[in-house]
């Protein structure tokens, strides 16, 4: 029964860190970028909970989500079209100066000190399986994560614009070429990594019960090191990267001794080079590596 | 009309086509020919918008196509095979047919027109839900070609359709070709079996180090011996 308990844990973190990598894999399977600015995505989705705690909660969360998508589509506009192309070098330059400018302004607008908010109380409930009594928000978490992964596969394997956006993922050229534009599927991939990472705010906030400035900057860390894991460009690399770095942040949690249990994250990113020894390429290789844009 | 005007492309300091100017016309077949490096595909990308030239202009019917991007310009109807058929190795057959119907103008008529070409391929009707990368590459081949016609071009850009396929598959591809000219399709082709090209081509282009060398149609090209002296130096 304690197993259970491990896995329960270990699924519903690695939900979390799925959904954070899968919304910076998106960006990157099409444009190359790794979009370090997802994190203030995040940060967005947790201020707009806050600031919008007035609403009824359907209401709440809905207008959230939407502030959330929008912010990742201007963000696109402003600040990824215009290095659209360029190296990767430039690329990731810009998204770490998006990052910090985003996270700076936050600062100055809201403070840097953190601010506690609560949505849906329900979910700190806990359910009873048999002799195992597990936080609803897991499984709740665990469930959100499974509609969000098959939404999003359903998405891209049986709809037009899905099948366009993973041949631009494959060969952005040759899709272009076959009259895919480009504007559309670059500002489509944002706006879903948007709405992925509204969701991992709302869980991430229902968890922690907090939204800081730099709320985002964990999870984008997490995402990063997932995709890597994974494999880069990979979106089904991404989810795996999610779930094994939650399974091994909660196994070393729960089974080192107690003395080096303050080295998990060491241990854990121990584990990740080795794979890079092995695999230096992630778990999943994408099919193609060909130009993009 | 398609109608290339005193083109220049280069790649920073290397100059790959030299002021070439080149026309094909409704049910037109005009191959463009030359040894390695000589500018075709450079050319044909520079026609669907996926380098941009450094000088000259490309038209259809009147309209400029230069500066536009390369989804634009797909669906005017110029349609490019690319050398090495490019295609999607992750997605099925069938997705690779339907992203050649984004272009169409008619879309309406995109299930009908799919029909139609997996039976003139049947090889590409069994693999239906088969990953293209699994194919062998004569399949590739065809889908490609298959997947740009979909888009029901007025012009179609074939570059090297036949490289790598076994003479069976050369034939069919020929065959496509002549076909392609009865419906009134534009052909620019480009190959390395100049002869045979130029044989089935209308007229015909050869070019050198980016300079176009000869041109004319087929039978000027026959009489002169100018080609035959051109691949024999
Ligand atoms: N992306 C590129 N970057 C730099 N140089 C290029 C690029 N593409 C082509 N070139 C150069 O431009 C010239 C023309 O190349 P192009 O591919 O157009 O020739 P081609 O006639 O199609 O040759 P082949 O028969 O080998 O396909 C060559 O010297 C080639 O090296
Ligand atoms: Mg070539």
């Amino acid at each position: 029964m304690e197993n259970l308990q491990y896995v329960i844990d270990a699924l519903s973190l690695g939900s979390l860190y799925a959904l954070f990598a899968l919304g910076v894999a998106v960006v990157f399977s099409i444009m190359r970028l790794i979009n370090f600015a997802h994190g203030e995505l995040l940060m967005v989705g947790g201020f707009s909970l806050l600031f919008l705690s007035g609403l009824p909660v359907a209401l709440r969360i809905g207008l959230s989500a939407v502030i959330v998508v929008v912010a990742a589509l201007v963000m696109e506009r402003i600040a990824f079209r215009p290095v659209r192309g360029a190296r990767d070098e430039t690329l990731l330059v810009t998204s770490f100066a998006v990052s910090y400018l985003l996270q700076s302004l936050a600062i100055v607008i809201v403070g840097s000190s953190p601010r506690s908010v609560g949505i849906l109380p329900q979910l700190s409930k806990q359910v009873h399986l048999g002799t195992l009594s597990v936080p609803l928000l897991d499984l709740v978490s665990i469930a959100v994560t499974a509609v969000c992964l098959v939404g999003l596969t359903l998405f891209l394997t049986r709809t037009s614009l899905g099948i366009q956006m993973r041949a631009a993922a494959e060969n952005f050229r040759m899709a272009r070429c076959l009259g895919v534009p480009a504007n559309r599927v670059i500002a489509l991939a944002f706006g879903i990594s948007g709405l992925l990472a509204f969701v991992g705010s709302l869980l991430l906030t229902s968890r922690t019960g907090l939204v800081s400035t730099g709320m985002g900057t964990g999870p984008v860390f997490a995402a990063f090191v997932a995709t890597i894991l994974g494999g880069m460009g990979s979106m089904v690399g991404a989810v795996l990267g999610g779930y094994i770095l939650g399974s091994l942040t909660v196994a070393f949690q729960a089974f080192l001794p107690l003395e080096v249990r303050s080295y998990r994250d060491a241990m854990v990113f121990g584990v990740l080079v080795l794979v890079l020894v092995f695999r230096p390429d992630g778990i999943i290789q994408p099919a193609s590596q060909k130009q993009r844009v | 009309m398609l109608e290339v005007r005193d083109l220049h492309v280069s790649y920073g300091s290397i100059a790959a086509v030299k002021g070439l100017s080149l026309t094909v016309s409704p049910g037109e077949v005009v191959a463009l020919v030359g040894a390695n490096g000589a500018g075709k595909s450079s050319t044909l990308a520079a026609i669907a918008g996926v380098v941009a030239p450094a000088s000259g202009s490309v038209e259809l019917d009147g309209v400029a196509l230069g500066g536009r991007t390369p989804e634009w310009i797909a669906r005017q109807g110029i349609s490019l095979v690319p050398e090495g058929r490019d295609v999607f190795a992750s997605l099925t057959v069938a997705e690779n047919l339907h992203l050649g119907t984004i272009a169409r103008a008619d879309r309406d008529s995109a299930a009908e027109a799919t029909d139609r070409l997996l039976a003139r391929f049947p090889v590409l009707d069994r693999y239906r839900d088969t990953p293209a990368g699994k194919l062998s590459g004569g399949e590739q081949q065809q889908l490609a070609i298959a997947r740009a016609l979909l888009s029901a071009p007025g012009i179609l850009l074939l570059d090297e359709p036949s490289l790598g396929l076994a003479p069976k598959m050369v034939d069919l591809v020929f065959e496509v070709v002549a076909e392609l000219r009865e419906e009134g399709v534009g052909v620019l082709l480009v190959e390395q079996n100049a002869l045979r090209a130029v044989a089935v081509a209308d007229r015909s282009y050869v070019l050198r180090r980016g300079e176009l060398v000869l041109a004319g149609t087929r039978e000027e090209l026959s009489q002169d011996g100018q080609l035959a002296d051109l691949y024999l130096s």
